[in-house]
């Protein structure tokens, strides 16, 4: 697809490995959102991972050495988008923290300033207004902790869905209480994890919504994966789990 | 055997300090500007909040305090003799005998069994109020001991008006807190009250089951 | 292989009447204290306050703590200084041997939790009560503190009625209206009245200890406290060093904080600021007043330029009272005096990393408790470098006791290789396409995260790909 305008305003996309492994088509739709509201995108191919996994593991020498490799494949002065708030958390709160007292400190405080989270990029520095081409719906939106707390975006998700004008937007009861994904936790603390999920999945179902979307693909992946798991044992289908840039793309293609 | 672990326990904490120790931190007290009359009335709101009974009265104040004992059946009341009341509290009262005289004249360990067995209420005096909180603030002295505001089941205080001071941070600062502490400065904010069980309120469960406060005009407690 | 932490958490989770108990508590909590600071611009000033005033107070530890002796002795309080737990609860001993005195009252203090003081007395002979209604509780249950501000919270009414019946047959009237909150309340009144009077030491915490005037501020709502601290002969005031703050003026803006933040509420029912024993003419009020200063690792912590902000600390209990997981456990899943976020930063600390590491991995790192830390600790950064000091190779940059004891041979070969794999970007895009062409072959079970939910699925084509199909930049 080509550019809306050319010598257009040019920005980095940062996929996410999760996206890149599980759910690629959240991270080329949010490529085509950025096109669609005419920003020249670029997906520079050594990029792999925020490093977030090991540094919340406690492995700092490893995911500074992953860090840096990010540092090295986002080397120009452009704006960094995310699919993804947990790991723009990552890049514009943690990096300055991960490289302090290193030499790659400058340019790990100058790469975190750049960088943005989807929705917050388009409703707060592009403006972007879609145009709504589907039909009426309710969709509960999810807003992962690091959107709410770190990166301080759920009102840019919400308000970006806000302008779409047949979509009803909700969100649980307990909205602010966490998935219980965690990353590693769903690993090392399984039985709290689940509770977790199990608690938030039944509270987005008693919206009554057929869409459940969120920024991060890691408690998507958490409430999808439970509901799926809960239909498979005949307990109903839940709703329909997508990323937010899918469901925008899908909104203003009327699919 | 304290004195090396001092010595130890300040070496680690020197070992520890930062280059430049940081200056004091100051910070800008929340200001109201309330008028006595608006003190008066959230000083009265946030007391009654949480069960404080307020009562405006005058002169006569010794009448209400006679006519709020009767009503609950109070039988003995410990008050400081010789205090900023002056003379008795019962001046006036149209049944001086109903209600038992207790002046706290000798040290608690004298008569500490029956101060917590036989006195239904006791009487003090305070040194402010404090309006933004409902508090009253008692120092404690000679004439007013620290157990009289605590142990009977049932405490009435004396309030002047001009007393009450907008904020806490307000109240230390004008009357100079900071020169000289007493042995036990206190504010109290209502009667005694636990929400462990069940985080339901009950009251009276160490403390004064009941606070009456008595605001009364300025001038009428005689004491400093 | 499950850990006694997982254990007990698993246990936790199926136990649903604390669960109910602690949930319906904290959500009480919660809407209070959102209520009692209604107003975002005076709170975030307020915090901001509170964070300087003790991070202040942290830094300046040493001079202001020789200031507060020099203050308490003048004004004739005993100033002691313990370096552990036990030595703290020996001189404790002394005290009460020196009064020969065998029964101690005590106001709620967390700090003799931490120091195990009530089973060292008892093992001595010393009759240790409890006064704090929750507290009273607990003791008479024989069980631990589920909350450092509502130690009884995971119980309910008929729990504790039944506790009282079994107790003190005698004390309650008979039927159910001896298992209601006026009779249950009533029974622990007359019970612990008959203590206050007989009680000839009495001990307590000290929630702000103030270097400028030598003066200990206590926060209570039952009376207890006053009672423990003026009725008997001999006051022994236990406070970690930490708790001492520099000036009067900031006991205010320090106090609301705490008050606002632990209960909602504007003020306690009763706030004591005790400066000296009794004094000439004075007729109550204790002959002699002890502080027991207690160190038990808080200098080890303070030596950290970025844990010894959890020295910070005013033991509100906001962040677990948000926290997702605690408010799914109570405390005692914990099986630590600190629960909750700030147990998982200064648990670790205290007792090493090798010992109690394994809370900060019960976290995940939502930030919920940041979010409402009164004096704005970092907890959920804290949490991460108590993860990272369990694990780290190169040990001899920390002070952190324990450091480096959690690291697993195997885990750090996994990450090692993990890094090889996602720090060049070729070996990535080869070993990322190699998996998707082999998909085919990834499990449907995946251990603990497929009993609740499906295993994630391989793209077949992985972003790197799609996006040079769909002709994006890719420079």
């Amino acid at each position: 697809m080509p550019d809306s305008v050319s010598g257009a305003a040019k920005v980095y996309v940062f996929g996410t490995c999760l996206i890149d492994t599980l759910f690629p088509q959240a991270g080329l739709c949010a490529m085509r959102l950025l096109r669609q509201a005419g920003v020249r995108v670029v997906y520079p191919q050594d990029q792999t991972c925020c490093g977030q996994p090991a540094f919340n593991s406690g492995y700092r020498d490893e995911a500074r050495r992953v860090a840096r490799a990010q540092l090295d494949a986002f080397p120009e002065d452009l704006p960094i988008v995310v699919p993804s708030a947990s790991c723009g958390g990552m890049l514009r709160v943690h990096y300055p923290t991960l490289f302090a007292g290193t030499p790659d400190q400058g340019r790990a405080e100058a790469l975190s300033r750049r960088v943005y989270e989807l929705s917050e990029y388009l409703v707060r520095v592009l403006d972007w207004s879609p145009q709504d081409l589907g039909p009426q719906v309710r969709v509960v939106v999810h807003n992962s902790c690091s959107a709410r707390r770190e990166m301080g975006v759920a009102d840019a998700t919400l308000a970006l869905l806000g302008r779409l004008a047949r979509v009803e937007a909700v969100e649980p009861e307990r909205a602010t209480e966490c998935c219980g994904f965690g990353g590693t936790f769903a690993v090392k603390q399984p039985e709290m994890s689940a509770a977790m999920a199990a608690d938030k999945a039944d509270a987005i179902a008693a919206t009554g919504a057929e869409i459940l979307l969120g920024q991060d693909c890691g408690c998507l992946l958490n409430l999808g994966g439970t509901f799926a798991h809960r239909a498979a044992s005949g307990q109903g289908a839940g709703p329909r789990v997508l990323h937010i840039a899918e469901f925008l793309w899908e909104r203003i293609h009327d699919q | 055997m304290s004195n090396s672990a001092r010595s130890r326990i300040l070496a680690r904490l020197r070992s520890a300090q930062p280059d430049a120790p940081r200056p004091d931190v100051v910070v800008p007290a929340r200001r109201f500007d309330w008028t006595p009359a608006e003190r008066l009335t959230r000083f009265r709101e946030c007391l009654e909040a949480v069960h404080g009974e307020v009562h405006l009265v005058g002169g006569d104040w010794r009448q209400h305090l006679f006519g709020l004992l009767s009503q609950r059946g109070v039988r003995s009341l410990l008050y400081g003799d010789a205090g900023p009341l002056g003379a008795s509290p019962a001046i006036g009262w149209p049944d001086p005998d109903a209600v038992r005289l207790i002046p706290y004249l000798k040290p608690v360990e004298t008569w500490r069994e029956s101060l917590f067995a036989d006195i239904d209420a006791g009487l003090t005096t305070c040194r402010a109020g404090i309006a933004e909180t409902g508090s009253l603030v008692l120092w404690p002295t000679p004439q007013e001991p620290r157990l009289m505001s605590l142990v009977p089941p049932i405490h009435v205080c004396l309030l002047e008006a001009d007393l009450i001071y907008s904020t806490f941070a307000e109240l230390m600062a004008v009357q100079g807190w900071a020169r000289g502490m007493p042995t036990n400065a206190l504010a109290i904010t209502g009667p005694s009250k636990s929400a462990d069980i069940e985080q339901t309120l009950t009251y009276g469960v160490h403390g004064p089951k009941e606070l009456i406060v008595l605001v009364v005009a300025p001038g009428t407690v005689a004491g400093p | 292989m499950t850990s006694d932490l997982r254990g007990r958490i698993g246990t936790a989770l199926g136990q649903d009447r604390v669960r109910a108990n602690i949930r319906r508590a904290m959500d009480g909590l919660v809407v209070k204290r959102r209520n009692a600071f209604a107003d975002a611009g005076e709170l975030g000033q307020l915090r901001d306050h509170g964070a300087a005033i003790r991070s202040a107070a942290v830094a300046n530890m040493a001079d202001l703590l020789e200031e507060l002796e020099q203050n308490c002795t003048a004004n004739g309080i005993q100033v002691h200084w313990a370096e552990d737990a036990a030595q703290g609860n020996r001189i404790v001993a002394e005290i009460l041997d020196r009064q020969g005195a065998d029964l101690l009252i005590k106001g709620k203090s967390m700090v003799s939790e931490e120091m195990g003081l009530n089973a060292y007395l008892e093992a001595r002979g010393v009759e240790v009560v409890e006064t704090d209604l929750g507290e009273f509780i607990i003791q008479h249950a024989g069980e631990p503190p589920s909350h450092i501000v509502a130690p009884a919270v995971h119980k309910d009414r008929q729990e504790i009625a039944a506790l009282f019946r079994s107790k003190f047959p005698n004390d309650l009237p008979a039927g159910p209206e001896g298992e209601g909150i006026e009779a249950l309340t009533n029974a622990a009144r007359g019970l612990l009245r008959a203590k206050f009077a007989e009680a000839r030491v009495g001990l307590s915490g000290v929630n702000f200890a103030v270097a400028e005037t030598g003066t200990l501020c206590l926060v209570e709502n039952e009376g207890n406290g006053r009672m423990s601290t003026t009725a008997p002969e001999v006051h022994i005031a236990v406070m970690g060093i930490e708790k001492v703050v520099a000036r009067l003026e900031q006991v205010p803006p320090l106090l609301t904080l705490l008050t606002r933040s632990a209960t909602g509420q504007p003020i306690t029912t009763y706030f004591n600021m005790i400066s000296s024993p009794r004094r000439l003419g004075e007729k109550d009020g204790p002959e002699a007043v002890h502080l027991i200063l207690l160190d038990n690792g808080r200098t080890r912590m303070r030596a950290d330029a970025e844990l010894q902000d959890s020295l910070r600390c005013i033991r509100c209990g906001a962040c677990m009272n948000h926290c997702p997981v605690y408010t799914r456990l109570g405390g005692h899943a914990y099986g630590t005096v600190y629960p909750g976020p700030i147990g998982a930063v200064i648990e670790p600390q205290l007792q090493g990393v090798a010992v109690q590491g394994e809370l900060a991995w019960a976290c995940t790192l939502c930030g919920a408790c940041a979010e409402v830390c009164p004096v704005r600790i970092p907890l959920p950064k804290l949490i991460n470098r108590v993860r990272h000091e369990g694990v780290r190779s190169d040990v001899s940059g920390s002070g952190v006791l324990g450091t480096g004891a959690r690291r697993k041979s195997l885990e750090a070969l996994v990450w090692r290789l993990w890094a090889l794999l996602h720090a060049h970007p070729s070996l990535y895009r080869a070993a990322m396409g190699l998996a998707a062409r082999l998909r085919w072959m990834q499990p449907r079970r995946l251990g603990p995260w497929t009993r609740t939910r499906s295993a994630p699925r391989l793209a077949p084509e992985g972003l790197h790909r799609l996006v040079r199909e769909e002709g994006i930049d890719v420079e």
